[in-house]
């Protein structure tokens, strides 16, 4: 396969640009909610222990740490229906393009 | 060959159940014979065996089989499989104990162990599934000299393995003791073996296959605890926690962060090992060569991540319900008013109290198989490096039969087993907390960056990527050498020089900042080369076109 007339393509182009935007946004979302989240526990970790209405046992930590859970699943769907969708599109039309 | 074993592993388990009836006299075995567990236990072994034997018929010849099941997996086989790569019993019984003590800060752990997931597939998944066949070091050798990077990653590989293994064989050897009442010994040796056949006559097929069960397995257990202990509260989580606040000694307390984070630069340090380690697991990458496609491999982690977001979300569950319905029960404690077993049994206490007999000897078989699952998995990836990148690429050049490499495989998987029941026994009453902690700081700073950046980075050369790794592997090990973990309470020397748990905060920039500078300053005529054939590996790795083309031709 003719790489030098792949890598210079504009579809090619713009499936790497854009895969890589794609993971680089949701890595760096992941990473700073994470470190937030550490950073909260480690120089304000009472703001996590408040409850969230009057006559409950139930804090805002749980409340987060639940919600944190879930976000890493939920910028995993997001990445797989964008790559199962766009990029895998953008593929196919640079495939048949080549050919 | 089978039968042979499976006869020589009845016999164990007949002798150690003499054994376990001296030890039951004993003052140190609190946990008597449930006959439920054994019966359990060995209908999982007697199930795993058999699909070890039906994997090795199909066939283990080839490398493709052995190392990555011929390929041939769905994204969702994968993804269970991964989840039960991941998942291991210290989990399962040290969070829920870890809630029991704490409250929340069994919430932070958990959710650092899960971080990590997403960021495979944000980072590398794709391109690493693009162009890699059966190790890690297959993407980094791609277009860098072989030699020397696939000696850094073979070792690299093997040094996360044997450190891995400890921690896990320790734990399960405890955990056998305290579940089954088998002396230490004949536990690490029965889970030993029982490794050793999985990976030696199974290879990948059995090992998928075995953490499919477990992952299965472990996940039912925890739904059906959950579903039992919520039926306690009348489904409602609220009324949950107000019984646990209610009778847990520091009250109000367990809804909120506590001691487990003090200093914020262990905390990053420790969040940095977690959120970039999990990417530079071995026996984690290697399990993405074993699906078809790019497709395939993200819906792995998509498989995978969810999985384990439910199952941590439910270890929360049975963590607070261990505080509302066995705390208060004095069934469960000595005469001291401590749970018996020490706190890392309170799920399988919640066990006994939520069904009886029969749910403890589930769960104890599940905590077993779950035990078995990540061991035969971190002995796969050991192997596979010895083999692949050591001997087949390194030592004999490329010229080794593939029927060979297995061979040596297989030659491997059972030196590593050996290995890993003689360390076990070895660190039997070593502190071992560290541990953990340092194979994810050493799979941050010593794999991490150079997976990422071969794929990511055109500058990147052989002599950096080969210094990169050295030094993040070097100032990782002696920053745990002469952390408080290490220094002071195992070696007791007194005050750590370096007060962090963790190095990963030190260790993987420095790593990064290495492969950068080398790179960038490398003149060989070599890097030249290197630099210009990262347009063919970008094209490969980002269509996956050229993916049959792989980079180990055996001829």
């Amino acid at each position: 396969m003719d790489t030098e007339r792949i890598a210079g393509h504009a579809l090619f182009r713009r499936l790497a640009f854009e895969r890589r935007c794609l993971g680089g946004v949701l890595a760096f979302a992941m990473a700073a909610v994470y470190f937030a989240y550490i950073l909260t526990i480690a120089l304000r970790p009472s703001l996590l222990g408040v409850p969230v209405h009057a006559n409950s046992v139930v804090t805002w930590g749980i409340v987060v740490g639940a919600a944190l859970l879930s976000f890493g699943f939920v910028l995993t769907a997001i990445y797989v229906l964008v790559a199962n969708t766009r990029l895998d599109a953008l593929s196919r039309h640079l495939q048949e393009t080549l050919q | 060959m089978i039968r042979c074993l499976l006869l020589a592993f009845m016999a164990t388990c007949f002798l150690t159940n003499g054994a376990a009836a001296d030890a039951l006299t004993g003052p140190t075995s609190r946990q008597s014979l449930n006959p439920v567990a054994i019966a359990m236990f060995l209908s999982f072994v007697a199930v795993s065996l058999g699909i070890t034997f039906w994997a090795a018929r199909r066939g283990t010849r080839t490398a493709s089989d052995f190392y990555a099941a011929g390929g041939g997996l769905s994204g969702f086989q994968n993804g269970l499989a991964i989840a039960g790569d991941y998942t291991s019993a210290a989990t399962f019984l040290g969070v829920t104990a870890l809630i029991y003590t704490s409250g929340y800060d069994g919430m932070i752990y958990a959710i650092g162990f899960l971080v990590g997931f997403p960021m495979i597939l944000f980072l590398i998944a794709e391109p690493l599934r693009n162009l890699g066949r059966y190790t890690f070091a297959d993407v980094v050798a791609f277009r860098l000299s072989e030699v020397p990077v696939r000696i850094i990653a073979g070792v690299n590989t093997l040094v996360i393995v044997l450190f891995y293994l400890i921690a896990q064989m320790v734990g399960a050897g405890k955990l056998i003791e305290l579940i089954f009442g088998l002396p230490y010994y004949a536990a690490i040796g029965v889970v030993g073996l029982l490794m050793m056949a999985y990976v030696a006559f199974g290879g990948m097929l059995a090992t998928t296959w075995v953490q499919i069960i477990k992952a299965v397995l472990l996940l039912s257990g925890s739904v059906l605890m959950s579903i039992l202990i919520l039926s306690h509260f009348g489904f409602n989580l609220e009324a949950l926690f107000s019984r646990a606040v209610e009778l847990h000694p520091k009250g109000q307390a367990i809804m909120a962060p506590g001691g487990l984070v003090r200093d914020p630069v262990s905390a990053i340090s420790l969040g940095t090992a977690l959120i970039f380690g999990t990417a530079g697991l071995p026996h984690i990458l290697m399990r993405f060569f074993t699906v078809g496609d790019a497709r395939q491999a993200r819906l792995s982690v998509l498989v995978a991540t969810g999985f384990i977001t439910v199952f941590y979300t439910l270890l929360f569950v049975l963590g607070f319900g261990a505080i509302a319905l066995v705390s208060g029960d004095p069934a469960f404690k000595d005469a001291a008013g401590n749970l018996i077993g020490g706190t890392n049994m309170v799920a399988l206490h919640l066990a006994d109290q939520l069904g009886g007999s029969l749910l403890l000897g589930f769960i104890s078989a599940v905590a077993f198989a779950t035990i078995l699952a990540v061991v035969s998995g971190l002995t796969l990836a050991g192997a596979s490096a010895a083999s692949h990148d050591l001997y087949a690429r390194v030592i004999r050049r490329g010229q080794a039969s593939e029927r060979e490499e297995v061979l040596v495989s297989k030659g491997a998987a059972v030196a590593i087993s050996l290995a890993a029941m003689g360390l076990g026994i070895l660190f039997e009453n070593q502190n071992i907390a560290f541990m953990v902690g340092l194979v994810f700081a050493i799979a941050a700073s010593a794999n991490f960056p150079i997976i990422f950046l071969s794929i990511a980075w055109r500058g990147l050369t052989t002599r950096g990527a080969v210094m990169g790794s050295l030094a993040g592997l070097i100032l990782a090990l002696v920053l745990v050498a002469l952390s408080p973990g290490v220094w002071t309470a195992t070696f007791k020397l007194g005050p750590a020089p370096f007060p962090y748990d963790n190095p990963a905060l030190f260790s993987l920039p420095l790593a990064f900042f290495t492969t950068w500078l080398v790179s960038r300053f490398d003149r060989s005529k070599e890097a030249v080369g290197v630099r210009f054939a990262f347009d063919a590996q970008h094209v490969a790795a980002q269509t996956g076109f050229d993916r049959p083309r792989a980079p180990a031709i055996h001829h």
